[in-house]
Formats: C-alpha cells, sequence, structure tokens
C-alpha cells in the first residue's frame, strides 16, 4: 500500500462513525413508536359473540358494531392493576361523546361488576370474554388496550397499555378520523 | 438552600472544567509551561465542587425534598432509606450527575497522580478530560437540570421503580459508570498523545493502569449486573442481549483489547496507532453506550423517559467528541512515526488476533444493537435482534478467542517457533482432547457450542495456569498472577456458561399447594402460598421444601411482589446455591382451579459464570497493583539478580 492510501485509510474510522451517527440521527428525529401494531388493524372485527357480563342484556357481538357509529373497545379485566389507572380516561373520553364497549378478559362477571363498581363503569355494553378467544382473535396480547371500530366494524387503531392522560386526544383525533 | 447550593457548585465545576481545558491548552504553547501548574489544583477543584453538587443531591433524596422536581418524580417518603439514597442514581437527571461526578474525579485522579507522561502530553490530557467534563455539564445545566424546584411540593412523590428496589442497584451503576468514565482517562491520554505526536512505550506504560483499572470496574459492574438480571427479572437467564446490556459489553470489549494492545506497545513499542485507535474507540462505546441507553431510541428495560431534546443534545456531544478524536487521528497518526514490526508467530501476533477477534466481537454486537434502528429508518419494519442472532455470531469466535488465549502467553515476544510453542502447549492441548472424550462418553448428545465451551474450559484452565510452571512462585510478577488469574477467570466462567446451556433442566407447572413436582435431582412439595406484607409492597409468597438424597430439605420462597406506589408487580426468585449448581424457583400467576404457576430450574455449575468474572476483576487488580507499584517490583528485581549475578 502506498503512503497515500494508508493517509486515506485512516480517516476511514471518522467516516464510518459519521455513517452510524446520521443513523442514530434519523432514529432520534422520527417519532419514536415503541408499540407493537396488531396486524388486525384495518381488518373487519372478527366473528364474535359474547355474553353480557351484566345480567338480562343481550350478547356483544361482532355484528351489531356495523351500524354506522364509531367505537372503543376497550379489553379490561378485574385483576388488571394498569386497567385502574385508565378508568378516569375512558370516563372522559365517554363524556365527551364516545361509546364504548367493554371486553371482560378471564374474568368472571361478579369480580367484573365490583369492578366497575369501584371504578366507575364507562361501557354501553360489556362482553364477558372467560377464555380471551375473542381478546386473542382481535390481536390483543395484553390488558388492557382498547381498539377504535369504525361504523362498518372496521378496526382502525389500536391502543397499547393504559389510556394515559397526555394520550386522550390521540384517541378523539382516532375516533374522528373513523367518522 | 441545598439545592440551590448543589445548581451553584454546579455551575462553579463547570467554569472550573472550562479554565481547565484552557490552562491545559495554554501550556501547550511555547513558553506556556507555568499554566501546567495551575492546571492540577485547578483539576481537583473541579472534583471537589463536582462532588459536592452529588452529595447536595443525595442529601435531597435521603431527606425527601419534594419540592425538587426529580425528588417528587422519582422517590417518596415511604420508600425505604436504601433505596431513598440510591434513588439518587435511579433517573436520568441524577445517573447523569453521577457519571460528571466520576469523570471529574478520574481527572483530578489523572492530574494528583499521574508522574509517568512527559508534561506536555500530561497537559494535553488533562485539558482533553476538561473539554469533556464542560460538554457534560452544559449537558446537565442547560437540559437535565437535577436540581429544579417545583413551584408547588406535592404531599407525596411519585415513588421508586419497584424492579431497581434491589440492593444490587445501591452498588451495580456506580460500579459501571467508574468503568465507563474511566476509559475517558484512556480517551484524554490518546487525544493528548495525537496533539503532542507523542505516541511510544512511555505514553503506552503511563495508560496502563488506568485502562486496567476501568477495566477491573467494567468486569465487575457487568458480573454484578448480569446476576442482578438472573435472580430479579425471573427468567432464569443470565444475559439477555437487551441493548443495555451490549452497552456496557462494547466498552468491555474495547476495553480488553486495549489492555492486550497497550501491552505490545509498552513492552515492544508496536501497535501503535492501533492503540490509539482503540483508545479512542472504547471510550466512545462508553458514550454511544449511555446515550442509546438513556435516549430511549432503543427500546430496553434500562431506557428512562426522555425528550428527543435531551437525546440530540448528547448526540451532539457525541458527534464532537468522537468525531473530534477521529479527525484528529485521520489528521495526525500518519505523522506518528510507525512503531516496531515483529513476526508473525510470537506473543504480539497472538495479541494481534486477539485484537482482531475482540474486535469483530464488538462490532458484531454493535451490529445486533443499531440494526433494528437501521431497519426501522430504511424499510420502515419493526424487529428485534436477540440471542440467535448473537450467539450464532459472537459464539463461535469467542470460543476461537479462548483458543488463542490458551496458547499466547506460551509465546516468546518478538519471534518464536511454532514447533516450540505446541511443545509448551502440549499438556494443555492433550487435556483438551481428554476433556473432550470425556463429555462425549459421558454426555452424549451435547450441541456444538455448548460441548465446545466444555472441552476448551477444561484446556484453557490448565494453559492459563501454564505460565506458573517452574517458576519460582514467590519471585513470580504479580501482574503475571494477574493474567493468569484473569485468564483462569474466562476459562471457569466459559465452564459456567456451557454447563448452563448443556444441562439445565426446567419444569414449567401449574401446581396446587400439597403437590410434589420434580426437576433435576430434587423432588419439590409446593407446601404453602401465603400473602406477606412488606415495607411498601404486598407479596404472595409460596413455600417450597426441595429435597435431594438424603441431604437436608431446603425451604424456598419465591414471591410476586405488588407495589403499590407506583402501582407494579415484580416476581421475586428464590435460589438456593449448592456447590454443584442452583435451584432456581419463581411462582407465576394463580391459574383457576387453586393451582399457581411454578417455573423451576435445576441449573448444574451456573455459579461459575459470575465466579469466572470476579476472577478475571481480581487478576485486572492484581496486575494494577504490579503495575502501578513499579519501584518496589525493580528493587525486587534487582535484589533477585544481584543474588543470582
Amino acid at each position: 500500500m502506498s503512503l497515500r492510501t494508508i493517509r486515506i485509510l485512516l480517516w476511514l474510522p471518522l467516516v464510518g462513525f459519521l455513517i452510524v451517527l446520521g443513523l442514530v440521527f434519523t432514529g432520534l428525529i422520527r417519532p419514536h413508536d415503541a408499540s407493537i401494531r396488531s396486524q388486525m388493524v384495518g381488518r373487519p372485527l372478527p366473528a364474535f359473540s359474547l355474553p353480557s357480563t351484566r345480567p338480562r342484556q343481550p350478547p356483544l357481538t361482532s355484528a351489531s358494531f356495523a351500524d354506522g357509529k364509531v367505537r372503543l373497545v376497550n379489553i379490561f379485566a378485574s385483576w388488571c392493576v394498569p386497567c385502574v389507572v385508565e378508568m378516569p380516561q375512558l370516563a372522559q373520553l365517554k363524556q365527551a361523546g364516545v361509546a364504548i364497549e367493554g371486553i371482560a378478559s378471564r374474568d368472571t362477571p361478579a369480580d367484573s361488576l365490583a369492578f366497575l363498581q369501584r371504578n366507575g363503569d364507562p361501557y354501553d355494553r360489556i362482553g364477558d370474554d372467560k377464555t380471551s378467544a375473542a381478546q386473542i382473535a382481535i390481536g390483543s396480547s395484553g390488558v388492557p388496550e382498547t381498539y377504535v371500530v369504525d361504523g362498518k366494524g372496521v378496526i382502525r387503531a389500536q391502543h397499547i397499555g393504559p389510556i394515559q392522560p397526555q394520550d386522550v386526544a390521540d384517541i378523539l383525533a382516532a375516533v374522528r378520523d373513523a367518522q | 438552600m441545598i439545592a440551590e447550593a448543589g445548581l451553584a457548585a454546579l455551575w462553579i465545576a463547570a467554569m472550573l472544567a472550562a479554565l481547565q481545558a484552557f490552562l491545559g491548552l495554554g501550556s501547550l504553547k511555547a513558553g506556556g509551561e507555568e499554566l501546567l501548574r495551575a492546571v492540577r489544583p485547578v483539576a481537583v477543584a473541579q472534583a471537589v465542587m463536582t462532588l459536592g453538587a452529588f452529595a447536595a443531591l443525595m442529601w435531597l433524596f435521603y431527606s425527601t425534598d419534594l419540592s425538587v422536581e426529580l425528588v417528587a418524580e422519582d422517590s417518596a417518603s415511604t420508600v425505604p432509606t436504601l433505596y431513598r439514597i440510591a434513588g439518587t442514581w435511579g433517573n436520568h437527571e441524577g445517573s447523569m450527575l453521577l457519571w460528571v461526578t466520576i469523570l471529574a474525579i478520574a481527572g483530578a485522579a489523572v492530574a494528583l497522580l499521574e508522574r509517568r507522561l512527559p508534561e506536555r502530553t500530561l497537559a494535553a490530557t488533562i485539558a482533553a478530560q476538561g473539554v469533556i467534563a464542560l460538554g457534560f455539564f452544559a449537558f446537565l445545566l442547560f437540559s437535565s437540570n437535577p436540581f429544579a424546584r417545583l413551584d408547588i411540593a406535592p404531599a407525596e412523590g411519585n415513588g421508586f421503580n419497584p424492579l431497581l428496589q434491589d440492593p444490587g442497584l445501591a452498588f451495580h451503576p456506580p460500579t459501571l459508570y467508574v468503568g465507563y468514565v474511566g476509559l475517558s482517562v484512556a480517551f484524554s491520554f490518546a487525544v493528548g498523545a495525537l496533539l503532542t505526536r507523542d505516541v511510544g512505550p512511555a505514553f503506552a506504560k503511563a495508560m496502563r493502569p488506568w485502562v486496567l483499572g476501568a477495566w477491573v470496574f467494567l468486569t465487575l459492574g457487568i458480573t454484578a449486573g448480569s446476576y442482578w438480571a438472573y435472580y430479579e427479572l425471573g427468567w432464569g437467564g443470565w444475559w439477555f442481549w437487551d441493548p443495555t446490556e451490549n452497552a456496557s459489553l462494547m466498552p468491555w470489549l474495547a476495553a480488553t483489547a486495549l489492555l492486550h494492545s497497550v501491552t505490545v506497545l509498552a513492552t515492544r513499542d508496536g501497535l501503535r496507532a492501533w492503540t490509539v485507535m482503540l483508545a479512542v474507540v472504547a471510550f466512545s462505546m462508553s458514550m454511544v453506550g449511555t446515550f442509546l441507553v438513556r435516549s430511549g431510541i432503543l427500546t430496553s428495560v434500562h431506557a428512562f423517559a426522555l425528550d428527543p431534546k435531551r437525546g440530540a443534545f448528547i448526540l451532539v456531544l457525541l458527534a464532537l467528541y468522537i468525531g473530534g478524536a477521529l479527525a484528529l487521528f485521520g489528521a495526525r497518526i500518519a505523522t506518528v512515526a510507525e512503531g516496531n514490526r515483529f513476526d508473525p508467530v510470537s506473543r504480539e501476533g497472538a495479541l494481534v488476533i486477539n485484537n482482531l477477534l475482540l474486535s469483530v466481537i464488538l462490532a458484531l454486537v454493535l451490529i445486533g444493537t443499531l440494526y433494528p434502528l437501521a431497519a426501522e429508518s430504511m424499510t420502515g419494519e419493526k424487529l428485534s435482534v436477540g440471542p440467535p442472532y448473537f450467539n450464532a455470531t459472537a459464539g463461535p469466535l469467542a470460543l476461537i478467542l479462548v483458543a488463542v488465549m490458551a496458547a499466547g502467553p506460551a509465546m516468546r515476544w518478538r519471534r518464536d517457533e511454532i514447533v516450540a510453542v505446541a511443545r509448551r502447549i502440549a499438556i494443555p492441548a492433550a487435556l483438551t482432547v481428554i476433556a473432550l472424550v470425556a463429555i462425549l462418553l459421558l454426555a452424549p448428545g451435547l450441541r456444538i457450542l455448548p460441548l465446545l465451551g466444555l472441552t476448551l474450559a477444561a484446556g484453557v484452565a490448565a494453559a492459563s495456569v501454564a505460565p506458573l510452571w517452574k517458576r519460582n512462585l514467590r519471585r513470580t510478577p504479580l501482574f503475571t498472577w494477574g493474567m493468569v488469574m484473569a485468564h483462569l477467570g474466562a476459562a471457569v466462567s466459559l465452564a459456567g456458561m456451557a454447563s448452563e446451556s448443556a444441562f439445565t433442566k426446567e419444569t414449567l407447572i401449574a401446581a396446587r399447594p400439597g403437590e410434589t413436582v420434580s426437576v433435576g435431582p430434587y423432588a419439590i412439595r409446593f407446601a404453602a402460598v401465603d400473602p406477606v406484607p412488606g415495607q411498601n409492597f404486598t407479596a404472595v409468597q409460596a413455600t417450597l421444601i426441595a429435597t435431594r438424597g438424603s441431604a437436608d430439605p431446603i425451604t424456598l420462597t419465591p414471591a410476586q411482589r405488588t407495589f403499590d406506589n407506583p402501582p407494579q408487580t415484580t416476581s421475586e426468585s428464590a435460589i438456593a446455591t449448592r456447590w454443584d449448581g442452583q435451584l432456581y424457583t419463581v411462582v407465576g400467576e394463580p391459574v383457576p382451579g387453586g393451582r399457581w404457576q411454578l417455573r423451576l430450574w435445576w441449573k448444574p455449575f451456573v455459579t461459575l459464570i459470575w465466579l469466572g468474572g470476579a476472577l478475571i476483576a481480581i487478576g485486572g487488580a492484581l496486575s494494577l497493583l504490579g503495575r502501578s507499584l513499579p519501584r518496589r517490583k525493580v528493587v525486587a528485581e534487582s535484589t533477585g539478580f544481584a543474588r543470582f549475578g
């Protein structure tokens, strides 16, 4: 190797570093999003029919979603601590005029109702998903999760984890987009 | 008042860092030698001020002063005392302040203790240390002020992350940080040497103890961190290739390479450019690691929420420091005279292979860590790179590295004959073959990596003590003992890893109290499940009675803790350590029907992993002692020669 080539090679570490730097920089300025999207976003709700958690009420069926009204589907459980955290935000969304349907995952109706008694009940209807079959079909891997379902029964957005106060505006925007 | 005093101390320290950089660089000019005398006290004063700021923050956390935003966000009066104190560095601002504090102390230590470096290079080194400190002071003061007050103090704080409420946290981050930031000294040495074009054995001998010191702490920090993840996360694994773990492994790999190349430079005046490069890379990896972990651009359990502005700030600092050092390298290193050449078959040759392998492993880990980021910015696809990639790529290389480690110390400097080397390592090589045959007979059907791991561990353990063979042990220098100990540690650790991977027995079961489950050599009776109150949590605790043969039964009590502030559940594993392994138990969720999920592991010789890590660190410490007490050693050697001569 000539001295000239060696001199040029000596700058390679800097060039390599600048490439990594550029990469990291684009990673930093891009809005960061650590959630894993459900493959179901953009698809119609899978077929399910869940008995109501509340006594003497009709079951919660996926067919009933295709009535032109945008709704939230909130998957919760009485044994889930983060679900308690998001209850005030759900109440806030309900107050803003959003219809919310609940799916009680791996729970008994008695426990679910006691939970709602303690923490407030924002749901229009509640489906009792004992085996979490409906939850898994929707593409949810944990509680709480919240889906925006449009008037044709198509899933339009997913929120993983508890809805924190700062998330309310995003969810309202997603509901508006789904109109 | 204390918060304001802390902030003031931080500002003064920043000014002193600027002065330190100015005086250090000024003394390089002709006629500036006088300035050098002022540099040392300034560096010490800077460290004292920074330490004062850190002590102030610690006091605020200890006394739970909720009018300070950081304390209100990350602590609470209900948090136990140990974690109120450790909480000082259990958050972004506090951990950055700890970082800067250690940086300042390292700078002061160089100013006070370094006597071997030529004056001009020392001045440039201290100046470089000041410039680095200045950037991180700016970061703290302008975008991560730990002393910010709230207008209205809340009645109670947000509490402290339950996962971090573990005695390990009190020691693990500070140890690791001493390692990370200790490498800044090597970085500053390299920059100083590039500025004065003075790269040679004297520079290497001066730098070596600092690298050794940082490396010992890094080794301890990584070992402790690995054990923490092992027992606290309750997943039974000891290394997860999490970005944070990689962030600590990368500087360690670079420092390990540096440690070996600096020896070539000190002893044989070879590998000049390469050693300087590694010194730059080692601390760069510390900074990149800190950035990756702290910026939250990679998803990790260790990431504190961080806004992009702060991330951009650290990134600019990285660009300036690493980019600046690499540019200086490109511009200056060609003017540093070439060092000595050597034969491929020689101690230097083996160390070059060691360096190449370590560098390739480092590159593989770096690529694996950054790949998800690259993939997401190019294709928008989200993915995660995990153990399959790292084990498949880094694993085989690490095995080759270990094999080279067996041969290296048996080789002579400058030139050696292959036949002679082969004769010297004949006994360990024979032991390796015997071990291979024994393992194949006793435990047939092992996968290839654990098999090679166990075999090599046996051979390398023998080879690592070979340098002591036929030597007067009392006259063997401490650094040789250090090398022996560290290499033996690597073999011990490898044996633990291979054994854990090859022989672990796992049972996952939903059991009712009263049932008996077996795992490995143990029969485990699930005696009871009880609620147990804690200071700031309630736990559901299982009682397991494990029996093995006629030995006394062991009682284990794994638990699920539910913390009240913030609400979170952690699982507390219960581990019983025996000479031949660990019984590892975790209790999980209740299952309908009065059953509980139990995860039970029997992990033969798993403790060797961390024992090996500790041996490596002890080896480093022995070498450090041997290298930093040169005068006594010279006396011993000369009297020795006198007696025999």
